[in-house]
């Protein structure tokens, strides 16, 4: 085996390792952190003043929580909130949210 | 024990929940099983038993047991007191738990537990068993800190109004029924206690209320505290602005005792006499939790695993919401709970499915205050399981207070507590 291969074979299992610690339903449980004020999975009550989140591509979401936490879009709450995710964590839940139909 | 209707399902909650422990310990990682059966249906309890039944897709059995016949939020409950918005505003049924998510209901009140034979007593007779227990007791009070309250005679008179329900109207009711040029007091005890800025959100409403219908009342504060405990500046700034002459704060006045003849709160060196006098004696976890042999921080708050929600010294028994002992400026709120409720669910059906519960778990809160009929305030956090002190922690540079007092975080209150009562209820 040559270095690179070495390298990358170490890399794989330092990601292997990190999934595996990682619980199987962290995005399901980051995204329900959302769900007081956007509704369970999303579905806010409709009229009740909040965004819904289902069913929203996850880019979209990610670029406006990714403009919350830089303060470009402004915000009476979610600048305070984004920021106390890692973009990682965002990622998660964003995907999560796309997913629901 | 008596023979009852309930008794067959106990029977079969207990052969499930028998069967369910096998798989669960056999299985590393298949689908959930068992017998969950949760204590208390606010905020925490709620949330738990809906998600518990969500996340396991109904595989998972789920008993609530709450003596209310339906839900009253205590936040937005301010509002019933100051005017605004009646007891039907903020009652919200537990039909949706039961129809909607298969929750078996059960109005009652829980007497015992017992720990080592997973098993819990009912007021009304008979006992259950459990593979897990979630206790939401919520907070009952230490009324011997206030002698002259330590009877239900006196306790009807001064009213604590901090548990959402018959309290609320009688205190709406003492204050419409207060002469103009009255007084009304309130009594804050030491923190920690449940709803960090809702004295101060109650004070604010009473005095709106009295400067529109009576205008020559006044509204006292007596904090326990040296200061303001939640938003302070964000306080201040409307104790100022909107209702100076009406309301004033006393720092450093705990009250010790009360004359209820007179209606006089007793503090260390002084006496304040009012005309509605509000006192919130000092509390600690619900009874339940504090009777159930949970290990109790300074005797008042349950010692809690924060990967789990689970009692550090009782295996089995998972405690939620105000009855906890706080990590680090983590306040006693119902979005907390719900917050709670959620992380307990995630890791109660990993144990029942031979997982370990998720290591890196995160809640957050956000709690609004109004500071007069229409406008709201609030402050936010977000807290993240640290391993090194296996506490969730807040995280830097995250959370904070409103840039001001404002009519649209008033607007999103109320579309708060509509959308955290569905995500519990709904």
């Amino acid at each position: 085996m040559n270095p690179p291969t070495a390298i990358a074979a170490l890399s794989l299992l330092a990601l292997t390792g990190a999934a595996q610690a990682s619980d199987p339903n962290l995005a399901r449980n980051l995204a329900a952190t959302c769900a007081n004020c956007h509704g369970t999975n999303g579905r806010a009550v409709p009229g009740a003043g909040m965004d819904a989140l289902a069913g929203v591509e996850k880019a979209k979401t990610l670029q406006k929580l990714a403009d919350f936490k830089s303060g470009a879009k402004p915000a009476t709450i979610m600048h305070q909130i984004s920021r106390g995710y890692s973009d990682e964590q965002l990622d998660l839940i964003a995907g999560y949210f796309a997913a629901q139909k | 024990m008596m023979p009852m209707k309930r008794r067959d399902f106990l029977k079969a909650g207990a052969a499930a929940g028998a069967m369910a422990s096998l798989y669960g310990c056999a299985g590393g990682g298949g689908k959930a099983s068992g017998h969950v059966v949760v204590v208390g249906g606010g905020y925490g309890g709620a949330t738990v038993a809906k998600y518990l039944r969500m996340w396991s897709e109904g595989s998972v059995q789920v008993t609530l047991i709450e003596r209310n016949p339906a839900f009253i939020s205590c936040p937005i409950s301010n509002l019933v007191i100051g005017g605004t918005k009646t007891m039907a505003d903020i009652t919200v049924s537990y039909d949706g738990l039961k129809n909607k998510w298969g929750v078996r209901l059960i109005q009652d009140e829980v007497v015992a537990v017992d720990a080592g034979k997973r098993t819990i007593s009912l007021k009304a007779g008979g006992a259950m068993a459990y593979d897990r227990l979630v206790l939401s007791p919520g907070v009952d009070f230490l009324w011997d800190q206030v002698p002259g309250l330590n009877n239900p005679e006196a306790q009807g008179k001064i009213l604590h109004a901090w548990k959402a329900g018959p309290q609320t109207v009688a205190l709406r009711k003492q204050l419409e029924d207060m002469k103009d040029g009255g007084t009304y007091a309130i009594a804050i005890p030491r923190a920690p206690y449940r709803c960090p800025p809702g004295p101060y959100e109650r004070a604010c409403l009473v005095a709106d209320y009295f400067k529109k219908s009576k205008p020559k009342s006044k509204v006292v504060i007596l904090d326990a505290n040296e200061d303001v405990v939640s938003k302070k500046g964000l306080f201040v700034k409307a104790w100022d602005e909107l209702y100076k002459g009406v309301l004033e704060y006393r720092p450093n006045s705990e009250v010790k005792d009360v004359d209820v003849r007179t209606g006089t709160a007793v503090l260390e060196f002084d006496k304040f006499k009012a005309d509605v006098l509000n006192v919130i004696p000092p509390h600690r976890a619900g009874d339940i939790a504090a009777r159930s042999g949970l290990r109790l921080i300074n005797n008042r708050w349950v010692d809690i695993n924060w990967l789990s929600m689970e009692s550090n010294n009782t295996p089995g028994i998972h405690v939620l919401g105000d009855a906890i002992f706080p990590a680090p400026t983590m306040p006693k709120s119902g979005h907390i709970a719900n917050q709670h409720g959620k992380l307990a669910a995630a890791a109660i059906l990993n144990l029942l499915s031979g997982q370990e519960p998720n290591p890196d778990p995160l809640v957050m809160n956000t709690c609004y205050s109004f500071v007069d009929s229409k406008s709201a305030i609030h402050v936010s956090s977000v807290h993240r399981y640290d391993p090194a002190t296996r506490v969730v922690q807040p995280v830097k540079g995250a959370g904070g207070v409103s840039a001001a007092r404002n009519e649209m975080e008033g607007v999103f209150a109320l579309g708060w507590a509509k959308n955290v009562w569905a995500d519990m209820l709904a």
